[in-house]
């Protein structure tokens, strides 16, 4: 079965495709928006960027630490500079540039990284960012966003540019189904959208696995549990109040998302609802270990990130709640 | 901007930046007071020599030249320098390190005026200067930008990068500024990491280089002025420095790179500066 045939939901191009369209629907929106690139424009998709707006594109080279800094020097000037490149090859190789030269004084730049999870497959491990939501969190100031599928790629992509601070938007190279109606998505930062209603557990996602956690929902169904699903496109600020209402009001809760354990989504909310309602938790996500390559659901299957996965563990913290 | 002042206002200038970085950083028993000695009258020529445009009741004025401090350990030098410049009270300098005042142990961008960029750790300072050339091209506005950087900061990858890149987009708006004072924390560059052929670095990555006396305001000014007309190309000036200057035991013992003078030391120390 495909991913979100299950719940119901259509297919749609690749997330990196839809993030290429968004960013160019944004250069023309938006003069101030500048596209810095770490010669990857072909993969991350701001081609269209370049060949539109070459002015307002700098192809940096194989330098990501310089490019995260000039980044920051364009924003000095009232630019918002889009900084991409692939996620694992940006945030590793100038984490530190991230943090002194935008983090710390709370610089408006947007960091945008692509092929993000497991989910690029063939290209293997050393591509794959598994600990983007990790490393982001490690830098106070970054609002962290993970769109889940087209109309919240392009709600985000416009959210990041009208916050004024950092940004770190997560792009994939996988497609991910069609959660919202293409021009109905609500995005608002800080707020998770309760996309499926239900009262016995919550299962909230992120990125791929939100599809994952509605084909996993219409299977608990079938059993006869009814799960709430959450879309929790913002990881910081974390929707707290979600949160302990999905603890206090279904009293179980299932993370899913295609990230490390380890530092990642789940980990937060379980510190939210420690603090606020305990209840229940089960985690899905990638364990302590590095995949090996592959075509990207059968990396999901071995490494336990699919809507069975999800169901194991609703049943789990569903018999852990009585 | 404040007018330029004489040759012998500016040593004296340099004189009284050096006394305040001294009694800055023994008040906060800690600080960087040999690196930043070394730079003193690079950025005393930069922004008291006529060279720098700014205006310190409008700090974020675009049309600015933009100072970048890459190496953000000169701090006490750089806070010591927009105080006198009029960008803040110089009672400020006296909270350097302490808990609730802005005047934190490395720069941090926002939290002072004039301060433009943050740093500490080190490699930074050309990469975000280009975006600010890169920027002031697509805000139409033609500025210069200046990035003090250090010798052993140079050691950084990110300072090749950006020395690439510089070069690429062909920033002759922007200019380095490399305070060779030949010690690094722990010892002499040539021991620890040996940076020659130097100036023969930077050509072979497409810059322009001049050398100068880092102590001479004179020669420093002139050779800013003179790197104004090279064209399609970065510059940068590689500036002969002694760390510690300005005190003979400072001068004459590198482990005072983090390390502040003693009340004891500082009271000697402000003989030689005052007398030298």
């Amino acid at each position: 079965m495909r991913l979100g045939g299950k719940g119901g939901l259509k297919p749609a191009k690749p997330m990196r495709d839809v993030f290429g369209d968004a960013i160019l629907d944004l250069c023309r929106q938006n003069p101030k928006v500048v596209v810095l690139d770490g010669d990857l424009s072909n993969t991350t998709k701001t081609l269209g960027v370049r060949q539109e707006f070459p002015e307002r594109f700098y192809n940096i080279g194989l330098a990501e630490s310089n490019m995260v800094s000039i980044g920051a020097g364009l924003a000095d000037c009232g630019l918002i500079p889009f900084v991409t490149s692939m996620s694992a090859f940006l945030l590793c190789n100038a984490y530190d540039q991230l943090r002194i030269s935008i983090a710390i004084a709370g610089l408006n730049v947007k960091v945008v990284g692509s092929h993000g999870g497991i989910t690029l497959g063939k290209d293997g491990p050393t591509a794959m960012a598994i600990e983007d939501f990790a490393l982001m969190g490690g830098l106070p100031t970054f609002v962290i966003l993970v769109p889940c599928d087209p109309a919240s790629m392009h709600k985000a992509v416009r959210a990041t540019a009208e916050h004024v601070g950092p940004v770190y938007l997560r792009s994939s190279r996988v497609a991910m189904p069609h959660i919202y109606p293409e021009d109905d998505c609500p995005f608002e930062i800080g707020k998770a959208n309760v996309v499926r209603e239900g009262s016995d557990l919550t299962i909230i996602g992120c990125g791929l696995m939100v599809a994952a956690a509605l084909d996993a929902a219409a299977m608990l169904a079938e059993e006869g549990i009814e799960a709430r699903v959450l879309d929790m496109h913002t990881l910081r600020p974390m929707d707290t109040k979600a949160i302990a209402a999905a603890a206090r009001e279904t009293g179980a809760i299932v993370t899913a998302e295609e990230h490390l354990l380890y530092g990642g989504m789940g980990s937060n909310i379980a510190r939210v609802v420690a603090a606020t309602h305990p209840v229940p938790m089960r985690f899905v996500g990638l364990a302590d270990t590095y995949t090996d390559s592959g075509d990207a659901y059968d990396l999901l299957e071995k490494y336990g990130m699919t809507a069975n996965d999800i169901v194991k563990a609703a049943r789990e913290v569903f018999a852990a709640k009585r | 901007m404040s007018q330029a002042l004489d040759l012998q206002a500016l040593n004296e200038k340099a004189r009284s930046l050096r006394l305040e970085i001294l009694d800055m950083t023994t008040h906060a028993a800690s600080g960087h007071p040999s690196s930043s000695f070394s730079s003193v009258e690079i950025l005393t020529a930069l922004y008291f020599g006529g060279i720098l445009r700014y205006r310190p009741n409008e700090p974020d004025w675009p049309e600015r030249d933009r100072f970048v401090m890459s190496k953000g350990h000169a701090a006490p030098l750089l806070y010591a320098v927009l105080a006198h410049a009029g960008y803040f009270d110089r009672e400020k300098l006296w909270t350097l390190r302490q808990v609730d005042s802005s005047v934190e142990g490395h720069p941090v961008q926002g939290r002072l005026p004039g301060i433009e960029t943050t740093s500490g750790s080190l490699g930074k300072g050309i990469s975000v200067g280009l975006g600010h050339v890169l920027g002031g091209r697509m805000n139409g506005l033609n500025y210069w930008v200046y990035v003090l950087l250090g010798d052993g900061e140079c050691e950084e990858g990110q300072i090749w990068e950006a020395a690439i890149a510089a070069a690429h987009f062909k920033a002759d708006n922007l200019v380095a500024i490399v305070d060779y004072n030949k010690y690094q924390e722990t010892g002499p560059i040539s021991r620890e990491m040996e940076l020659e052929p130097f100036v023969e670095k930077w050509r072979a990555f497409g810059w322009h280089v001049e050398e100068v006396d880092g102590h001479d305001i004179q020669g420093i000014i002139e050779t800013l002025k003179a790197v104004q007309k090279v064209k399609g190309q970065p510059s940068v000036i590689i500036a002969h420095t002694v760390k510690g200057k300005g005190v003979s035991f400072v001068e004459a013992d590198y482990t005072f790179h983090g390390r502040a003078l003693t009340p004891e030391q500082a009271e000697r120390a402000r003989e030689e500066i005052r007398c030298g």
